[in-house]
């Protein structure tokens, strides 16, 4: 049967860490078995809103059974789960999809490059790689969420802003250029255009380079096809172009999809 | 403990739940949850001839009460289905219902002869995805198309036939007819009612296809109305789907005239959906001091 947790889970704390960004402690059994870049469905069920939210993990914490999740209040769904107190309960079921694959680049140097809402799901990944892992975090301006958690890793921190208010004004891919950096494989997360021009850089550089994608989802465990993404060769489940973003992925080798 | 065993078409089944085509994959994702055996049948995503891509995405969109898809029939195709899916289906001890689609008489009629040496229990024929603009809804609209189609279909396959209908219809009486005038061993009804939604914000639409059928608790009541409608005009049995979250949903199918049910985007927020409304129904008959579910089939009044 199932690995995956499906029941209430416990709000350890929920904070607002800025303007729409929220922070979340939850505490799950789904933690036991969850890795870097994977996702839980949380399900609101409050004004008929059916469908699961599917929200990246941020932190684990086997310790005391939590999952620590930082997502952006989207709409009407997310806007309600902010509201959730400690104590409170919500639905959740996961962990969900597959997360990068970070065993296979153990003790070797990782460029985590996040943009916008794309960020949280690196911090866990900074937190095991440590002095081995570069994080370039791509902000919209001084709004820096998470950045002091990042700092703690003693990960080394390359930023940049869309308005240039913090570190270099433009993309992660001109922060990660101004700063000559580089590593072994990059673990990627963000909007569409960033992973694309992520993509290009990394196939330029020869860089091994993951990507986790993003779609509109419903069930979450491969079943609906709704959140395919395009392959670039004939997926073996679909048997034709398509991934399933929510089985399949969220994490991709960039290789493998269309941006 | 009610007995819960129905007859469908001649084929017996443990119970009268089953899964919305198009909701349950072929079983793999959703036998991580439940123990696929203990529903009445699992009904299949649809099968066609040749894998199909189907629509771009966004392919979701959320509504009140319910949702939007279009999917556009996205399937890997016949081959793959006999090879992997149909196995795996047998080995979970399964009892399978093949949902059937095409965009032309040919595609359907080579699906369903691909299934002659399968051993499968029903095919469940899609005449009314409103997804596909050829084939899909097409066949199913008016009812001289539905009783050709089915009449074409019945002539080749030798597995009970179901044809899937469409509430996008001014008479569902007038169609069920057709289908049992084309020889039908059975109909279900319903599928998806086409919507649209629309992101004020952008001033675009939320699917990439711009309309996607509506499901979800909110259509249910349109679904009781329409199997009631249809059990009042044909004689064959009706799988009843739409909008069906629990037990309640399904008795009130069951009791409108569906021998039975269909359980779909209830699954998507509940992984345990089928288990816990059979269960439900179990319950439900236990309290009522009834049986047999066979008792209330089609006995409102």
């Amino acid at each position: 049967m199932t690995e995956k947790t499906y029941g209430m889970a416990k709000v350890i704390s929920q904070e607002k860490i800025e303007q729409d960004i929220v922070s979340l402690w939850l505490e799950t059994e789904a933690c036991q078995r969850a890795r870097c870049g994977q996702f839980v469905n949380l399900y609101s069920n409050q004004n008929g809103r059916l469908l699961p939210r599917p929200i990246s993990i941020c932190e684990i914490d086997k310790d005391v059974k939590a999952l620590r999740l930082v997502y952006r209040i989207a709409g009407e769904g997310t806007r309600e789960i902010s509201k959730l107190s400690a104590g409170e309960e919500i639905k959740l079921l996961g962990p969900l999809g597959n997360g990068f694959p970070t065993e296979e680049f153990a003790k070797r140097t990782v460029l985590l490059m996040g943009g916008g809402i794309g960020i949280p799901p690196m911090l866990e990944m900074a937190k095991a790689f440590g002095e081995k892992a570069v994080a370039v975090l791509g902000y919209r301006d001084s709004h820096t969420f998470l950045l002091e958690d990042f700092q703690k890793t003693g990960c080394r921190i390359l930023l940049s802003s869309d308005d240039g208010s913090v570190g270099v004004k433009g993309t992660v891919i001109d922060a990660l250029k101004e700063a000559k950096a580089t590593g072994d494989v990059i673990f990627a997360c963000g909007p569409k255009p960033m992973l694309r021009g992520i993509k290009a850089y990394a196939s330029d550089a020869n860089i091994k380079c993951f990507v986790s994608m993003e779609e509109r989802m419903a069930c979450g465990i491969g079943a609906c096809l709704g959140c395919v993404c395009k392959s670039t060769t004939k997926d073996p489940h679909s048997n034709v172009n398509n991934k399933r973003v929510c089985k399949d992925g969220p994490v991709f080798d960039a290789k493998e999809v269309e941006l | 403990m009610a007995s819960l065993s129905v007859n469908f078409a001649g084929v017996d089944f443990k119970n009268p739940v089953t899964t919305a085509s198009g909701t349950f994959g072929s079983g793999m994702e959703y036998g991580e949850f439940v123990d696929l055996s203990r529903l009445g049948a699992v009904t299949t995503k649809g099968v066609a001839d040749r894998p199909w891509e189907g629509n771009p995405t966004p392919r979701i969109a959320e509504v009140r009460g319910g949702m939007l898809n279009a999917i556009g029939l996205q399937n890997p195709g016949i081959d793959v289905f006999l090879e992997r899916d149909l196995p795996f289906l047998k080995e979970q001890n399964a009892r399978i219902i093949v949902n059937v689609c095409g965009h032309s008489e040919e595609e359907y009629l080579h699906v369903v002869e691909r299934l002659n040496d399968a051993a499968v229990d029903l095919l469940e024929i899609n005449i009314s995805c409103p997804n596909v603009k050829e084939g899909g809804i097409s066949f199913g609209t008016n009812p001289a198309g539905v009783e050709h189609i089915t009449k074409v279909i019945k002539e080749k396959s030798v597995h009970p036939v179901v044809m899937k209908l469409s509430p996008n219809v001014t008479s569902i009486a007038d169609i069920a007819k057709a289908a049992e005038a084309g020889g039908a061993d059975g109909i279900s009804l319903i599928n998806t009612i086409t919507g649209m939604k629309i992101d004020i914000e952008k001033r675009t639409f939320l699917l990439a296809n711009r309309t996607g059928g509506m499901s979800g608790p909110a259509i249910h009541p349109v679904a009781v109305r329409m199997v009631y409608e249809a059990h009042q005009a044909v004689r064959i049995p009706i799988i009843g789907m739409g909008g069906v979250e629990t037990y309640e949903d399904a008795v009130e199918l069951l009791l409108a005239g569906a021998t039975m049910v269909s359980v779909g985007t209830a699954n998507f927020y509940n992984p345990y959906a089928t288990t816990e409304i059979i269960d439900g129904i179990d319950a439900y008959l236990d309290r009522q001091g009834i049986g047999d579910v066979n008792d209330i089939i089609g006995s409102v009044g």
